[in-house]
């Protein structure tokens, strides 16, 4: 066992950045004489990513990746994509079974074809008994057919950031813990001319984020536990009456936005409160002239509704790979290698509260406790359900999201295109085509 | 026996010397010999890909996973799909209206720019900018021009004291389409412009002379020389601004993704969610298919309505 942690090879240190590095590789190297997946002999791994939002994790990520492949003679190539790039990418992979070796996606990737990917359980499996286990959404996003199809890496927590100021001058000294105080509080906002704004477009993170939210919430959802569709509910009427209720505060343009909208108008200073990631407060902070808003800035998490527990819709980034692959060894210990506590620590830490562990002993990261405003974040893993709700998960509940049923069920309503009954039986129409 | 083997052999060699040197010589077969490579082109990149997709439409085909055949059936659920008919109607409006306004504008600027103008060189260049840049850029410009919160009109026309509020460019429905249809003009008037002047300097300037002995105006210039000389080209260039048109797809996936509540999404980028971004292959596979009967109807239309050549040659229509 390697007896140095990260932080005493940095303090021992008179050049940290360069003894990080050979620290690191030193860890790689006594890490893959003790790893249980050798790889192949000349092995290649092709990557691809999500393209990074927070450019020291990108920089900790290739560090590690470097090691990885000094350590091992692993050769590897990492090349990125914008979300919405990964899954047309890796579903040709999968359909044409050439491609990238691994791909780091989003949501529910991998039961988009699970029968393509290789079985992780083994590297699963480890993992959770080494680092206190998997939080639950997590496991369930990843694992098809009782297998484990991908690692669930990590989370991408979107909450409730919004401006001390205008809340405080609405009178409110934090963001109500309920839906109804909620309301209460855009309202106020709205009458002080610092509005609110929650993306109503096609936004595949920020919207269905936040619209899952007001939907389960209240207990509606899609399917229910059996996978059969249950979105024509009573429930479901009373999501829509909420969020309806919620728009007309809403500052104007929503239906339009798009993933980075709500962030330009938050940095504009025109837009009060929010869903989103992490990545407004980093992008205040590292600019100067934004500096008074990152100090103006909080984050919370998002109030409880009727069904009286957290219900949220995070963003979780499975990385699988694919059978296909002519280093499965190689790839696995790629995945148990990022995911150990030595490399995944100072990972976590670089992310700056953009990213979330799924692995419970990752807690004690002091990423969730140097800044206070990073904390919320802390519970994305523990508070999100997964991308199917209360339904199994699989690729019908990806197959959903993608489609953005619940997104324009909610915009319908909302922007007057339907009624009530018209928004929920159009969505039903959709949810009963793929939940067939 | 020996001299019947040798002598069968060579009458078989001097058939099959006839056989290769007639065949050397046939145009019909040299014909067929080249057409091979560009046949073997056609039929592997077009013809292929179009009958797979035809093929996908009947099954229910997902991604990562052959499907099975399951006859009409994406069509049925699609003639009762309202988002489905919401997208043909899009793309119907979407293609109609900008192909209107673009040969419009087109036709005029290509007038206007046959005129003898100083700098006609630098001028014809410029036109052709917007042709030029690749679609997702000026998707992106537009995009920014018509943000709810920052839009450059909006800010504009507040700071003149015309508005109070923000234009809600891409949040309305009809204000979307109106300003997707906006970027898709802009975007494509230079190749009609530039096109239908190419069209122009092929009329020969002796039948205007000729025309205007006679007392011809300049509207009837155009209107008896100019146009009818003209319409062959028009008939191509409307063809395929028509085809780009209605299978766009850049412009909408960068700006609007089909939103708000669907009121942009052509039949293009709808097939597109469902096939590739939630997987079902076989239902977008029918949507994409359903496009084909459109394109041929526009396709006819432009060339028998406009390709009547006895009528360009003042003759009359059968």
């Amino acid at each position: 066992m390697v007896s140095f942690n990260r932080r005493s090879l940095l303090k021992g240190a008179a050049a940290a950045g360069a003894v990080g590095a050979s620290g690191l590789l030193d860890f790689a190297k006594a890490w893959a004489q003790q790893a249980q997946w050798k790889p192949e002999a000349n092995a290649t791994l092709n990557v691809l990513r999500w393209k990074r939002f927070v450019p020291a994790e990108d920089a900790e990520f290739m560090k590690l990746v470097d090691a990885f492949s000094k350590a091992t003679g692993v050769k590897m190539n990492i090349s990125n994509e914008s979300f919405d790039d990964i899954q047309p990418k890796a579903s040709v992979a999968a359909n044409t079974g050439t491609g990238p070796d691994i791909v780091w996606g989003l949501h529910s990737l991998p039961q988009l074809f699970p029968d393509k990917v290789l079985d992780v359980s083994d590297v699963a499996g480890y993992l959770g008994k080494k680092y206190g286990g998997w939080f639950p959404a997590a496991e369930a996003t990843c694992k098809a057919k009782g297998k484990w199809a991908a690692i669930p890496v990590a989370v991408n927590g979107g909450y409730i950031n919004y401006r001390i100021s205008s809340i405080e001058k609405a009178g409110f000294k934090s963001v109500p813990r309920d839906t109804a105080g909620f309301l209460e509080l855009c309202k106020a906002l709205k009458a002080n001319n610092t509005p609110c704004g929650f993306a109503l477009g096609h936004a595949t993170g920020d919207a269905n984020g936040w619209l899952h939210w007001v939907l389960w919430s209240h207990g509606a959802y899609l399917a229910d536990k059996d996978g059969k569709v249950s979105i024509n509910s009573p429930e479901t009427a009373k999501a829509l009456e909420y969020c309806k209720a919620l728009y007309a505060t809403f500052i104007p343009g929503t239906a339009s936005w798009n993933d980075s909208s709500n962030n330009k108008a938050f940095l504009a200073g025109e837009l009060h409160l929010t869903n989103n990631g992490i990545s407004i407060y980093a992008a205040a902070k590292a600019d100067a002239a934004l500096n008074a808003i990152a100090n103006d800035m909080n984050h919370a998490e998002f109030p409880i509704g009727p069904v009286g527990k957290p219900q949220e819709l995070q963003l979780t980034f499975p990385m699988l790979a694919f059978r296909f692959t002519k280093s499965p060894n190689a790839a696995k210990a790629f995945m148990a290698f990022l995911m150990d506590a030595q490399q995944y620590n100072p990972w976590l830490e670089a992310a700056a509260g953009y990213l979330t562990n799924t692995l419970q002993a990752y807690d004690n990261n002091p990423v969730w406790t140097k800044d206070p405003k990073n904390t919320v974040f802390k519970n994305a893993a523990r508070n999100t359900l997964p991308a199917s709700g209360i339904a199994p998960v699989d690729e019908r509940a990806a197959a959903a999201i993608a489609d953005f049923i619940v997104v324009d069920m909610f915009a319908n309503y909302c922007t007057g295109r339907e009624d009530l009954k018209g928004a929920m039986s159009v969505a039903e129409r959709q949810a009963k085509r793929i939940y067939r | 026996m020996s001299q019947m083997t040798a002598s069968g052999a060579g009458s078989a060699g001097r058939s099959e010397r006839t056989l290769w040197q007639r065949l050397s010589h046939d145009r019909n077969f040299l014909g067929l010999v080249f057409m091979i490579p560009a046949a073997a082109i056609l039929l592997m990149f077009l013809a292929y890909p179009l009958f797979k997709g035809v093929w996908l439409s009947f099954t229910d085909a997902k991604i990562g996973r052959d499907g099975v055949w399951i006859g009409l059936e994406n069509y049925e659920w699609l003639w009762d799909d309202k988002i489905f008919w919401l997208s043909v109607f899009n793309t119907l409006v979407y293609t109609i209206v900008a192909s209107i306004f673009k040969f419009a504008v087109g036709l005029y600027l290509a007038l206007l720019l046959n005129e003898k103008l100083p700098f006609k060189a630098l001028i014809r260049s410029i036109v052709l900018i917007p042709f030029v840049v690749p679609t997702v850029l000026s998707a992106i410009a537009f995009w920014w021009i018509y943000d709810s919160q920052f839009s450059i009109i909006s800010w504009s026309l507040k700071n003149m004291g015309l508005i109070n509020e923000n234009i809600n460019f891409l949040g309305d429905p009809n204000n979307a389409r109106a300003s997707l249809i906006f970027a898709n003009i802009w975007r494509g008037v230079p190749f009609i412009a530039i096109t239908l002047l190419a069209g122009l300097q092929t009329v020969s300037p002796s039948l205007y002379e000729a025309a205007t002995l006679d007392g011809a105006t300049r509207w009837q210039n155009f209107w008896y020389i100019t146009f009818p000389l003209l319409t062959p080209i028009i008939a191509v260039v409307m063809t395929f601004s028509v085809l780009f048109t209605f299978t766009d797809f850049q412009l909408i996936w960068a700006m609007t993704r089909g939103g708000p509540v669907n009121a942009t999404h052509l039949m293009a980028t709808l097939g597109y969610q469902r096939a590739i971004m939630a997987g079902n292959l076989g239902e977008g596979s029918a949507i994409a298919t359903a496009m084909v009967p459109f394109l041929l109807v526009a396709i006819m239309v432009s060339w028998f309505g406009l390709q009547r050549r006895k009528w360009q040659q003042g003759g009359r229509d059968d």
